[in-house]
């Protein structure tokens, strides 16, 4: 197979199966370079399997994931995390014990000195411009009056731009997001698409797993849509949206 | 704007020295101004305060810190035996033998967390103090302990022509009140690495850790190394406290390995504050008194301390008291210890906090349970839906409004 270079990730005919479940059967995908590729469909599709799969909490059981060009397979977690890969979850993964800032700190310094640094001598408050790199990441996103709060006491809206700010920081290659507006109200969805916009300007390769359609419409440069762990479609919004087998597949699920 | 300074920090550490240096004069009153208690005041302190660096930082409950202190005695008493009667060279060898047993024990139980953990590193202190009784005897002298003998070769001091009757340090006897001010000293020492660890980026791992493991691997970090150096380093202090209990008691037995000795290190940390810099040389402090002082007490002191109590009344309250004291002693410690920690889960240090007022956010990760928390809380709540945006908006109108009348 030719190895196209602006091919960020490559999933290449992933299966999983669980106890004799096929979450994932067959799945094949590529996310190009600069592109937001959003990843639709119903409930236990297999969407947040597959996920799962190319972050390295689960190894398919057969197939495998392609970044750059390196096997993800096998890989752990802060292995594929220091190759740029962010990851952001559906329900907010942050440090609840520290504060705003040293949240953001954490996730600069992991890719300053790496997966393993024993760093013993300098004060965690004292490592140069990387406060005031993350003071300013969280000001952007609206975090600054709550720099020096815990950060498991803020509301949920604002642990998720935390958590988004902690990908970000690290500049990474690949964006996972994983329903980023999951239980949002409506007007903070539509801060939210402002701000993935914004990213998405930015030039970042960007996935994302939603199962609201108007974040998908607006957002995504190309969409995949799964339904019982198979790739039922594939291609831009537009033919996406005529598409008979996504419309049953959806239809479907609202007759249940 | 910084939550903790430099220069604070200096200050603790300077303010522990003065307390630790006048310690002879502030524990007089309360009846522990003697240089023997003292002394286990502070090798105990290095002890609770190396245990913190784990527990503390972690979260990780390591039920066999006792296996360290002894490994650390047994090899002091060795230096004393065979290299030399100086404190040096037995607390590097003390050091460095803890270290290695920590960095094997942990390697092997850090592939679990919680629970598991804990009974691992439990199962490998009960083996090192079984084997210390039975198949490492010619080593630990097993039941007898092992002590120092005057006919012992100690080449160093053969070769140097230098002759101490007991441990010491460059000459001064390791006894009585010289005693307490070594061991005080290394105590400050220790405290002063404590806090330069809980500071440093390598602390703040620590805590990312404890707060969210699993965050850990997808911020990039891999935790396991981080773990392991922090059980290396509690059991080099372990070492540390073990190598000073033999210069003060040249005789190491394998008691110090037992379970309860674990055991006493994890009540010392949780009931002083598990994670707090003082907390551990508090409750060290506590524990220590009442196993030593609170035990000594006998009826006939009680009787003599309630002569202002009518006749009648005297005896039965005696009675009661008594209970209490003397070999009751545990007793009562037990009940402190459940008080403390039902009512200030953070230890004796979140009553001082919050006696003093200092902090304001207890570590709870839900918004439940705290007042200040829940206060913090619904504020935050109440601001997230009207974002901005509103706002944005109605200023957006009011300037067009402006521009609209203005010409």
């Amino acid at each position: 197979m030719k190895v196209n270079s602006d091919i960020v990730l490559h999933i290449d005919h992933v299966h999983k199966t669980f106890a004799g479940l096929h979450a994932l059967a067959d799945v094949h995908l590529d996310i190009r370079e600069g592109e937001t590729h959003a990843i639709i469909g119903p409930n236990g599709a297999g969407k947040s399997t597959l996920l799962n799969v190319c972050v390295g909490v689960l190894p398919p059981t057969q197939g495998k994931v392609m970044f750059h060009g390196t096997e993800l397979t096998g890989l752990k977690p802060y292995e594929i995390n220091q190759l740029g890969v962010a990851r952001v979850f559906q329900t907010p993964e942050i440090f609840g014990d520290l504060t705003v800032l040293e949240n953001v700190m954490m996730a600069m310094l992991s890719h300053q000195d790496g997966a393993f640094r024993l760093k013993l001598v300098s004060r965690f408050d004292e490592q140069g411009e990387i406060g005031q790199r993350a003071v300013q990441a969280l000001r952007e996103r609206g975090l600054g009056e709550h720099l020096y709060h815990l950060a498991g006491a803020l509301s949920r809206g604002d642990k998720r731009r935390l958590e988004l700010v902690m990908g970000l920081v690290q500049k990474p290659k690949l964006l996972l997001l994983d329903e980023p507006t999951a239980g949002m109200a409506r007007a903070d969805t539509n801060a939210t698409i402002d701000i993935l916009r914004q990213i998405k300007q930015s030039g970042m390769t960007i996935v994302i797993i939603e199962h609201d359609m108007h974040v998908v419409f607006s957002l995504a440069d190309r969409i995949t849509v799964l339904a019982g762990g198979r790739v039922i479609a594939q291609g831009v919004p537009d033919e996406i949206k005529g598409n008979p087998k996504v419309i049953e597949a959806y239809l479907g699920e609202e007759q249940v | 704007m910084k939550h903790t300074s430099k220069l604070a920090d200096i200050a603790l550490l300077i303010g522990f020295a003065i307390v630790v240096a006048l310690g002879p004069i502030i524990f007089t009153p309360i009846g522990a101004g003697y240089p023997d208690l003292l002394q286990k005041f502070a090798i105990y302190g290095i002890f609770a305060i190396g245990f913190n660096i784990l527990f503390g930082l972690t979260g990780y409950l390591s039920f066999g810190h006792a296996a360290f202190l002894g490994v650390g005695s047994y090899a002091a008493v060795w230096s004393f035996k065979l290299l030399s009667m100086d404190l040096l060279p037995a607390v590097a060898m003390s050091v460095v033998l803890a270290g290695v047993l920590a960095l094997a024990i942990g390697f092997v139980s850090l592939r679990r967390s919680g629970i598991y953990f804990s009974i691992l590193t439990l199962a490998f202190a009960q083996m090192c103090y079984n084997m210390a009784y039975s198949v490492l005897t010619p080593i630990t002298n097993g039941e007898t302990g092992l002590r120092v003998l005057r006919q012992d070769p100690r080449y160093l001091d053969a070769a140097i022509g230098y002759v101490s009757p007991t441990p010491s340090l460059f000459g001064m006897q390791i006894t009585g009140w010289t005693g307490f001010y070594i061991c005080g000293a290394v105590l400050v020492a220790a405290f002063g690495l404590s806090i330069a660890i809980f500071r440093s980026p390598f602390g703040m791992t620590l805590r990312a850790i404890k707060s969210n493991q699993n965050r850990m691997g997808y911020t990039g970090y891999s935790t396991r190394p981080y773990l392991l150096s922090a059980f290396v380093i509690s059991g080099m202090f372990a070492g540390l406290a073990g190598a000073l209990l033999a210069a003060t008691d040249p005789l190491a037995g394998a008691e110090r390995m037992q379970w309860t000795a674990s055991g006493e290190v994890v009540l010392m940390t949780i009931l002083g504050g598990a994670g707090t810099l003082l907390g551990p040389v508090l409750g060290t402090g506590i524990i220590k008194y009442f196993e030593n002082i609170f035990s000594a007490y006998n009826e006939a002191q009680l009787k003599a301390m309630f002569t202002f109590v009518p006749d009648g009344l005297r005896e039965p309250v005696v009675k009661t008291l008594s209970l209490f004291v003397g070999e009751g002693w545990q007793l009562t410690l037990g009940l402190l210890f459940m008080a403390v920690v039902i009512f200030l889960p953070g230890g004796v240090m979140e009553g001082i906090n919050r006696l003093i007022g200092l902090k304001h956010t207890p570590k709870v990760r839900s918004l439940g349970d705290s007042p200040q928390r829940d206060g913090l809380g619904e504020m935050v709540i109440e601001e997230m839906p009207t974002h901005d945006r509103t706002a944005e908006i109605e200023k957006n109108a009011a300037e067009q409004q402006a521009r609209a009348t203005a010409p």
